[in-house]
């Protein structure tokens, strides 16, 4: 299958709350020190099951599409080097805090300044805003179905036979391609680039495009905006802890146990 | 027109929680100067007028089959159909499979914003502004809408419902609308839940990687069962296959808020906290003082959770 993977690079989720930090006025995260930016988590599972598609089938295309700085290219050259074979980077100063429906926008234009795809693999949400609206709007623009939270996928005829995570179990749906696909953690790991490939994805090409070869600029740019951010704060929590002391774990235990049953918790 | 849409939800004939909780955050709004509430719901007129009994001033039943499965697809039409009767221009969804997927459908169809997952809303002279959390829990965003309908899909627990009340009355309606779902649901299967359900539970037991193999779980049900409580656990955990994801608390997970959520060996990253961060009284059993876990409880023990757990078993059956 011809597939289009979108990745996305984001500030460390898993960056300590003592380091994350936030610039109120200007309502923007400051970047952690020495906490280099990361590919969204569940993005290099995209890749993965567009690769595993692929082997599966024994043939087709990935390509993948990053919005970003410059930088984003990294996240590009991740999914380069587990085994995609070209990408292409959405860079433009025009970019700058657009929101999550301006980015679908934007790459369901690269989608078809590309030709379109089979499928359309992405993750459930960016951990940045945790939004996860992109893979819905993709598929609403470009007028395909879509299915979120998919844990495992497979060719089935024409098709796609998807299992999707829901709140209290599991679903499996079917679709027939063109469609976008959202993958969930449920997925697996991802595959770890080797030197070999991260050496041969040196080589891949990567094309760049800006707003006004995707013929978007004018929808795009902060003023354009559909959601608002009027504020960005961090939430202050307050440590009351009171340390449950003993000569031994079993005496804390009791101590807690005490302290729990004159709270009346337990 | 003004107003605000509830899109309740239904679990095997029987209205979920998070119905009473969008109502009681439309109502919210309503006091605000929002307008009126509309609430639709699929399945019966019987549902509907519960709706009203929980705060709607109007209730639509939408009868379709095709609703059942939960596809936006299949919603979309509905909510058209629910919008112009009711001429609504704020729609509230919850955080569930069902808003995941027809929040953002409905903000494209109507070229506007959803704001996902938000833990509070107001009405500031008839718009609607919302506050959600970002980064996994490390910020707080505050967002409004330049376009209408103003959507937002609101985290379990975020907003209490209102006490049932016969005596509140509200016109009832049916409607037939829906979609054709292009995407086929072929089965579902519901997670085996034993005991008592994680959402309801009183008392949550969760274990995190610190556990260190599966087998500890058992510990953790044991304590669990003795406080008549549900057992829990982090993302780390699920991934490494030691308990299945549909007991897994945070972001991702359940949102729990019980009265008693005893952490054992889980760090408290904010995507976990953003699970569990509405608990009464949290507890947290872990071997290093720093963690995050330790800072936001009200009680602690530093200690390998090894050596605590059986002794604390032990002394809460002691007293009985
Ligand atoms: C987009 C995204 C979404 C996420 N969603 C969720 C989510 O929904 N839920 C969730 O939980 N996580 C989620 N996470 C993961 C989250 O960031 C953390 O990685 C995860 O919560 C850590 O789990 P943990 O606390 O069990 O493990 P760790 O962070 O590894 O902590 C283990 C803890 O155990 C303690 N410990 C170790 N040994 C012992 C011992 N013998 N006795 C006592 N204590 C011990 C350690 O001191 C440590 O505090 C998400 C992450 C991302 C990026
Ligand atoms: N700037 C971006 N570049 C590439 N892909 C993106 C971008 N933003 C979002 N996506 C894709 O959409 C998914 C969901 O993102 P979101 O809806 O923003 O939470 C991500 O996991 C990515 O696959």
């Amino acid at each position: 299958m011809n597939i289009i993977v979108c990745v996305k690079q984001i500030p460390d989720p898993e960056t300590p709350a003592s380091s994350f930090k936030v610039d109120e006025a200007a309502k923007k995260v400051i970047p952690a020190q020495g906490i280099a930016p990361v590919v969204n988590p569940y993005d290099p599972q995209a890749t993965e099951a567009a690769l595993r598609l692929n082997e599966a089938d024994g043939g087709g295309k990935v390509t993948v599409i990053s919005l970003g700085p410059d930088t984003a290219r990294d996240a590009i050259k991740h999914a380069l080097a587990m085994g995609a074979d070209e990408g292409v980077l959405l860079t433009d100063s025009a970019f700058d805090d657009i929101d999550n429906f301006q980015t679908a926008a934007a790459l369901a234009a690269a989608i078809q300044k590309l030709g379109g795809a089979d499928l359309v693999l992405m993750g459930r949400a960016a951990a940045d805003w945790d939004m996860g609206v992109v893979p819905s709007g993709v598929a609403q623009i470009l007028g395909v179905p879509c299915v979120t939270l998919a844990k495992a996928i497979e060719k089935s005829g024409s098709a796609l036979k998807v299992e999707r995570v829901l709140d209290d179990g599991f679903q499996t749906v079917e679709v027939n391609t063109p469609a976008v696909v959202s993958i969930s953690n449920e997925f697996g790991e991802p595959r770890y680039p080797q030197l070999r490939q991260i050496m041969l994805a040196a080589k891949k090409t990567v094309q760049i495009w800006s707003a006004a070869d995707l013929g978007i600029a004018g929808e795009m740019g902060a003023a354009n905006r559909v959601l608002t951010l009027d504020a960005l704060y961090v939430p202050k929590v307050e440590s009351n802890v009171e340390i449950i002391e003993g000569d031994s774990p079993e005496e804390k235990a009791r101590n807690l146990a005490l302290k729990l049953r004159a709270a009346k918790l337990v | 027109m003004a107003g605000i849409l509830v899109i309740a939800e239904a679990q095997e004939g029987a209205l979920a929680p998070i119905s009473a909780e969008l109502l009681g955050a439309a109502r919210k709004l309503a006091g605000e100067g929002a307008g009126t509430v509309t609430a639709l719901v699929a399945g019966s007129e019987a549902l509907a007028k519960e709706l009203i009994s929980l705060g709607a001033d109007a209730a639509i039943a939408a009868s379709n089959a095709a609703l059942a499965d939960g596809t936006a697809d299949a919603w979309v039409p509905a909510v058209e159909a629910a919008i112009s009767q009711s001429g609504a221009d704020i729609i509230l969804l919850g955080q569930t499979s069902l808003g995941r997927d027809l929040g953002p459908a409905l903000a494209f169809k109507f070229n506007t914003a959803v704001a996902m997952d938000c833990v509070e809303v107001k009405a500031d002279g008839g718009k609607l502004k919302a506050t959600r959390s970002a980064y996994g829990g490390n910020a707080r965003a505050e967002v409004s809408f330049k376009n209408s309908p103003a959507i937002a899909t609101i985290k379990a627990k975020s907003f209490d419902g209102l006490a049932p009340d016969a005596g509140r009355s509200g016109a009832v309606s049916t409607i037939d609308a829906a979609g054709t779902p292009r995407v086929k649901v072929l089965a579902t299967t519901k997670a085996e839940s034993t005991g008592v359900r994680i959402e309801d539970a009183p008392v949550v037991v969760a274990g995190g990687r610190g556990l260190g193999d599966q087998s500890a779980f058992g510990m953790l049900e044991e304590l669990a069962n003795l406080l008549k409580g549900a057992t829990g656990a982090s993302r780390a955990a699920c991934d490494l296959g030691w308990y299945p994801p549909s007991q897994q608390v945070g972001l991702t997970g359940k949102t729990v808020s019980p009265n008693l959520y005893i952490a054992i060996a889980i760090s408290g990253a904010s995507q976990h906290m953003a699970g569990m961060a509405g608990s009464k009284n949290i507890i947290a059993i872990n071997k290093d003082a720093d963690a995050n876990m330790v800072k936001v409880s009200k009680f602690a023990i530093i200690e390998d959770y090894k050596k605590v757990v059986p002794a604390l078993i032990e002394e809460i059956k002691k007293l009985g």
